[in-house]
This record gives C-alpha cells, sequence and structure tokens, in this order.
C-alpha cells in the first residue's frame, strides 16, 4: 500500500504548476514563502499591486510592475501592446496616481512575424498617448524557437500621488460601501471565446481600458472619503474582495443581484461552468468609500464613460474570518471564495 | 440566459419555501439524499439551506465521478501519463486529486508528463488526430451522463480508423451506487443514515429514464424525485418529497420532466450496450469494492481499451486514515465533521477528493457555505 498523505511546499522536490500563477491561494502562498522571504521590505509588505513611497524632494510616488503572456496575443477588443499599458497605468491609478513613465521590455520568439511585432508595438504606442502617458525606456531579447510563445511583455510603471491621497488595500472598514465600475467577466470571456480549443461566438470584446481618468473623477468627487480602489484582473471580483477583506480586516457582504454582468457573460460563463466573478476584468475597478460620499462617487463615476454602468454592490462588515458573503438571487446566502486551482491560464 | 434565469428566480423560491415550510410537520424530522454532486452544488451555490425550514435535512450523496475514483485508479493514470509515448486527455476536475505519493496530475504535468485538459471527448479525439505519433488516451469517468460521449469517442476513432487513441474507462453507475448506499450495514463508530427518499439524478436519469429507480421505491420504500439541476428544480423536488413522506407514499415521480423521459434516451443506452459491458466488480472511494457497479469496453473493442494497450494493473492505494471522504460520500458525516476539513484540506491543499471537485461536498461546503458553522471555523483554526 502506498501513503498519500498531503506534503507540505517542497522546496527540494517540489515543481511550479499552473495552479501557482492563477492568482489565488497557491499564487498568494507561492508570493508569501518565497519571494516576500527573499525581499522582505515594509513596502513590500504593503501588499499592494503598487508601492507607495515617499520622495526625497517631497511628495509620494508609486512604482508598479507587471508581466503580460496573454495568449492568443491579439483578442477581441485588444491585444498584448495595448492590454500592456492599460494593465499598468491601471495599477498605478489604484493608488489614486497620476501614471506618468512606463518601460517595456518585450521578449521575443524566434521565428515571431516582424509585421506582428509592428502592430503590437504600434497599438503599445497609440494606448499610452491615449492614457496620457510616456513609455520612455525598454529591452529587446530574442529567445530561440520553443523557449517563448511569440511574445511577451514585461513593464513598469511610475506615477506621483495627489497631496492627501492614501489609498491602500488596508483602509476599507465597517460600513464602507463597496463599488464596481462596470459589468464583471467581459475580460476573460473575451480571451476564452477567441481561443482555439474552446470556440463559441460571442460578441463580448475585452473591457482592457485605462482607467486614470475615471480615478481623477473619483478622486475630485470623493477625496479623502475614498479609501481604496482595486482593479480585478485575474481571479475577478471575488479574488479582489477576498484580498481586501484580509488585507483590511473586514468581511464583505455583497447582494447578487446588484452585480452588473452582461447576459452575454452569464451566458459564457453558464456554458464554460465558470463563475463571472472569478474571470478577469482589464478595464474595471472596485473601490471602496465612507458611506456618506458613496452616492456621490457613484454620481460622479457614472457620469465618466468608463464608469457608466457603476452599482453599489454591497458594503464591509466586521468579520473576524474575513468571509465574503453575497445574497444570492434566488434569496439564499453564501460564500463568494477564491477560485482554488487554475481557471484559465495566460489571461493577461 | 432567459431558458435558465427562469429556474433562478427569487420571488418563485420564495414562494416554494413558503409552501415546505406550510406542509412540513413540525412534530418530525425529514432527511433526504441529493445523490449527484450537481444537486450539492445548487445547494451550497444558490444557499437553498437558507430557504427550507429546520427540520429538513439534505444528506449529500456520492454522485461526485471526480469523488468516488479512488486513488489506485488516478495512480494508474499518472503512471500512463509518464510513459513517454503517451499524451493524456483528462477532465480539468482531475488534475488536483491528490494521488499516491503527494502525487497529482498537475504535479505530473509540471514534471513533465504529456497531460491535456480536454472539455469533451471529442477533443482527445481531435489531439489524436493531430498529433499521430503520440498514445492518446482519453481518462473516462462519470455515471450514465457522460458514458454515451465516451462511446461516441470510440465509435469516431473506429470511423477514422484512429490507431492513436485509447480509452481508461472509468464510468460507474448510479443506482447501483444508490442500493450500496441503503444496503451498507452500520459500522460502531459511523451512525446508520435514516435516508427517507432521493432528489433523484437528472442528466443521468436523462440517459437511462425512470425505470431504474423503480426498485427503490418499491422494495425499499424510499421516494424518488428526478429533478433539474437549477435551485427552483431542486426546492420543488424536495417540496414533492415531503409530500409524498406526508402521504406515506414511496414512488418515483419526475420533476424534471423538460429533459427526463420515462423510458430515457434509448439512442444512448443501445450505443453504450454495444460498447460497454459490466466490470465483475470496481472500487469505490467510500463505498469499497461493489459488484457490477461499473463499465469496461466489450472485448470486441479491446483495441481501444488502454488497460489492455498498456497492461494496467491498478494497485490498491491508502486514504489518509484521518480524511473522512469515505463516511461523507456515504451520507454519514458531514464535510464539517471532519477534522482536516478547513485545517490541512482545502480546495488549495486538498487531503482528498471529495476537496477537489466542485461536486464534490466538502469544497461545496468550503466555498460556498462555511459561513454556516463559524464556531467550528474558530474551533479549528485555533486547533490548527
Amino acid at each position: 500500500m502506498t501513503k498519500t498523505f498531503r506534503r507540505k511546499l517542497d522546496f527540494k522536490a517540489g515543481r511550479v504548476d499552473m495552479s501557482h500563477g492563477a492568482g489565488g491561494r497557491a499564487m498568494a502562498e507561492l508570493i508569501s514563502s518565497i519571494f516576500k522571504d527573499a525581499f522582505g521590505n515594509e513596502l513590500l509588505e504593503q501588499g499592494n499591486d503598487q508601492a507607495s513611497f515617499p520622495t526625497p524632494s517631497g511628495g509620494r510616488m508609486v512604482m508598479t510592475t507587471d508581466g503580460y503572456v496573454v495568449s492568443p496575443i491579439f483578442f477581441p477588443g485588444g491585444d498584448i501592446g495595448s492590454l500592456a499599458v492599460h494593465g499598468t497605468v491601471n495599477d498605478l491609478a489604484m493608488a489614486g496616481a497620476k501614471p506618468l513613465y512606463l518601460s517595456a521590455s518585450y521578449i521575443i520568439e524566434e521565428g515571431f512575424p516582424l509585421g506582428d511585432l509592428k502592430r503590437i508595438a504600434d497599438s503599445m504606442g497609440a494606448a499610452a498617448k491615449a492614457a496620457g502617458v510616456m513609455i520612455v525606456t525598454g529591452d529587446t531579447k530574442v529567445v530561440e524557437r520553443g523557449k517563448a510563445d511569440g511574445v511577451f511583455i514585461s513593464t513598469a510603471g511610475v506615477g506621483v500621488v495627489p497631496d492627501g491621497i492614501n489609498l491602500s488595500g488596508d483602509r476599507a472598514r465597517p460600513g464602507d460601501k463597496v463599488i464596481v465600475s462596470g459589468s464583471m467577466g467581459d475580460h476573460g470571456v473575451a480571451i476564452m471565446s477567441s481561443r482555439e480549443n474552446l470556440t463559441f461566438e460571442t460578441e463580448i470584446l475585452s473591457d482592457s481600458a485605462a482607467l486614470n481618468g475615471l480615478v481623477d473623477a473619483m478622486v475630485a468627487a470623493a477625496g479623502p472619503h475614498l479609501r481604496l480602489m482595486r482593479d480585478p484582473t485575474r481571479g475577478g471580483l471575488a479574488a479582489t474582495l477576498n484580498e481586501l477583506a484580509h488585507q483590511s480586516g473586514v468581511g464583505f457582504r455583497i447582494v447578487e443581484d446588484h452585480i452588473p454582468i452582461k447576459r452575454q457573460v452569464a451566458a459564457a460563463c453558464e456554458l464554460l461552468g465558470l463563475d463571472p466573478l472569478n474571470v478577469a476584468n482589464e478595464g474595471k475597478l472596485v473601490a471602496v468609500v465612507a458611506a456618506e460620499a458613496a452616492e456621490g462617487l457613484l454620481a460622479a463615476m457614472r457620469s465618466h464613460p468608463l464608469g457608466a454602468e457603476a452599482a453599489i454592490i454591497g458594503e464591509a462588515v466586521e468579520d473576524d474570518q474575513r468571509f465574503v458573503q453575497m445574497t444570492t438571487g434566488f434569496g439564499g446566502g453564501r460564500i463568494v471564495d477564491w477560485l482554488a486551482g487554475e481557471q484559465l491560464p495566460r489571461i493577461c | 440566459m432567459k431558458y435558465v434565469d427562469e429556474y433562478r428566480d427569487g420571488d418563485k423560491a420564495r414562494d416554494i419555501a413558503a409552501a415546505i415550510a406550510a406542509e412540513v410537520q413540525p412534530d418530525r424530522s425529514y432527511a433526504f439524499m441529493e445523490f449527484c454532486g450537481g444537486h450539492t452544488h445548487a445547494i451550497s451555490r444558490y444557499g437553498i439551506e437558507d430557504l427550507l425550514p429546520k427540520n429538513v435535512r439534505m444528506i449529500h450523496g456520492p454522485g461526485c465521478p471526480v469523488c468516488v475514483l479512488p486513488i489506485g485508479r488516478i495512480d494508474d493514470a499518472i503512471r500512463l501519463a509518464k510513459r513517454p509515448e503517451v499524451t493524456l486527455c483528462t477532465y480539468a476536475d482531475l488534475m488536483r486529486v491528490p494521488a499516491s505519493g503527494g502525487l497529482s496530475l498537475m504535479k505530473a504535468k509540471a514534471a513533465g508528463a504529456d497531460i491535456r485538459m480536454v472539455y469533451s471527448s471529442l477533443d482527445a479525439i481531435r489531439i489524436a488526430e493531430a498529433n499521430p505519433e503520440r498514445q492518446v488516451v482519453f481518462f473516462a469517468i462519470g455515471f450514465e451522463t457522460t458514458t454515451p460521449p465516451t462511446a461516441v469517442a470510440l465509435k469516431t476513432a473506429e470511423a477514422k480508423g484512429l490507431k492513436n487513441f485509447s480509452i481508461y474507462c472509468n464510468h460507474v453507475l448510479t443506482p447501483v451506487a444508490m442500493r450500496a448506499i441503503l444496503e451498507m450495514p452500520p459500522t460502531p463508530d459511523e451512525p446508520p443514515i435514516a435516508i427517507e427518499g432521493f432528489v433523484g439524478p437528472s442528466h443521468v436519469s436523462a440517459i437511462i429514464g425512470m425505470e431504474p429507480y423503480r426498485v427503490f421505491a418499491r422494495d425499499y420504500h424510499k421516494p424518488v424525485v428526478i429533478s433539474g439541476f437549477e435551485p427552483l428544480d431542486v426546492m420543488y423536488s424536495i417540496l414533492m418529497l415531503v409530500r409524498q413522506v406526508n402521504e406515506q407514499r414511496s414512488e418515483v415521480e419526475n420533476q424534471y420532466i423538460r429533459a427526463v423521459k420515462t423510458e430515457g434516451n434509448r439512442v444512448a443506452i443501445d450505443l453504450c450496450d454495444e460498447v460497454f459491458e459490466l466490470r465483475e466488480s470496481f472500487e469505490w472511494r467510500g463505498l469499497g469494492a461493489v459488484p457490477k457497479s461499473a463499465l469496461k469496453l466489450r472485448d470486441a473493442y479491446a483495441f481501444y481499451d488502454a488497460e489492455k494497450r498498456f497492461t494496467v494493473e491498478t494497485q490498491p492505494a491508502e486514504d489518509n486514515p484521518a480524511c473522512e471522504c469515505g463516511a461523507i460520500l456515504r451520507g454519514q458525516k458531514k464535510p464539517a465533521d471532519c477534522r482536516l476539513f478547513g485545517t490541512v484540506c482545502t480546495p488549495e491543499t486538498p487531503t482528498g477528493a471529495c476537496m477537489v471537485s466542485s461536486e464534490g461536498a466538502c469544497a461545496a461546503h468550503w466555498t460556498y457555505g462555511r459561513f454556516r458553522h463559524r464556531e467550528t471555523n474558530s474551533a479549528l483554526r485555533k486547533s490548527a
């Protein structure tokens, strides 16, 4: 008889598997027990998608970095180039920062069509221009055929934070309202619909977009009442709310019927057995705001094109177990959990 | 989505909940088993427990194909996948099931085995066609619902003359497992379960029809209501079960008339009869060896049988003795009764298969329902 008992993270013989990149607990565990151990410092400990720090000459800056491995490279509503700009700009903007400068490193597989590379770079340039940021430095590497998959892009970004703005994932307090800027799950479904082994027809486009303009309007409307923002990318709304619950030490209660989800997205998820709350977004944000400023913020968001479908979906509550609980449209209650394992690799 | 939204309507749910509350007799309790993992999932995901009176208890059954597959069969699949010439095609649910030696299909894949996740048996055929130099093995699991697609894949491979395709067959049978549950002798440390009726399978019944359940109504006096997978289906089926119990009836009733016909799907049944035959016995996690409870390929199709092509000989493998998957699959314990639940065993670090599959009772309870046991959770966290 062989034993099957569970073993702990095994640094001698263990290997990275796909769940370690899926945005769920396995990835959180990997980051915590390898990278935080190795790099540990108080800025990293903030646990946000960007680090915020004072500059020697006064004021605050934020810095972020991101890797893009999306497959396919061109997808309905965007491509890896525009996605790289939007994702990086959004990570900066979620700190309330004004994004300024980006870097772009390209890792290109031997044999990649030059025309495609130009198309990606042009798209990346156009996205940067539209978002009001400059790509000011870069790097180019080519690896042998089979050692990458077409092209991977890695970025960094910096921005400056206006005075008086202090947003961080640990600032949600019981009673605060939770707002999403629009419909959930569009990006993930758009990517899935273009995967060759998952052929289904849908008109859903990725929501990939730079949110810094929307964030400017939000900061102007809610100012210091705004506690935090985060873009629900990999792992979707469910993963984001769980991260925030743990960072802030609160629970969340949300209402399923208040969460905007496009019918086509809901239908595609139904077909694929997915929960739209676990599906990635690339042009949406979650904001937590003091209750008294929630309606004003919502109105400001709705008057911006990227927040037209914004909705208050619930609130933060006291909960020592940090549960994200949802009243289902059916009338019962349930937890909204991180997704275990891999839903769909290379979504961004 | 309209076709499914109407089966998830909150107002209708409250109406049915009120009917159940009005009709249950307050001085007695009701215990029904939902056999299928699909029902377990729906009950947890939509919070149906919140809509039922306290004296109506749902017992989760063994109808989760991933959960009942014993470790030895996963070990076999990993051994197959490690062969240099083999590409193993599997449904995604199986990837993270713990196997012997701390392995899983996902870890075997990370270590270099060629394992592909597929959404249908025909994806495996496409992979076999596209890779003629590879031996493509389809890891076939499931109850009567997924058996016909496996048969179709086999017939497709035959029609295309595919020589590099084979099937590792693990298909199992629902009515035999229901009978095994009812026949189970109580053990000293596990209380007997008093199942008063079954929420019967939906998709399985669309294939096999209503006849195979008559024995439970007639010989065991257990009502069976075949139910759809949508939450309103489940609620209404529970109401129908309450009525049968109150009226001391035991009948096979069909709530899922939009999909299930009395006679089932004759074409699918005949196709499966042509391709498969009963195994003498098959090992189930939780139920042990159950005679005539699973299918294998008939000799006429031996060419496509991965167990023969690669001489697979299943080795028995031991479950973690602290893992309560077995008792949970038998309906004797609830997920929160297991001392591993939520401590060492979570969906990321599963000890048993019930924590892996979305249809597994432990995964469903962890993912959707664990807020109902705050005190247990706190105690668990303190002791962990």
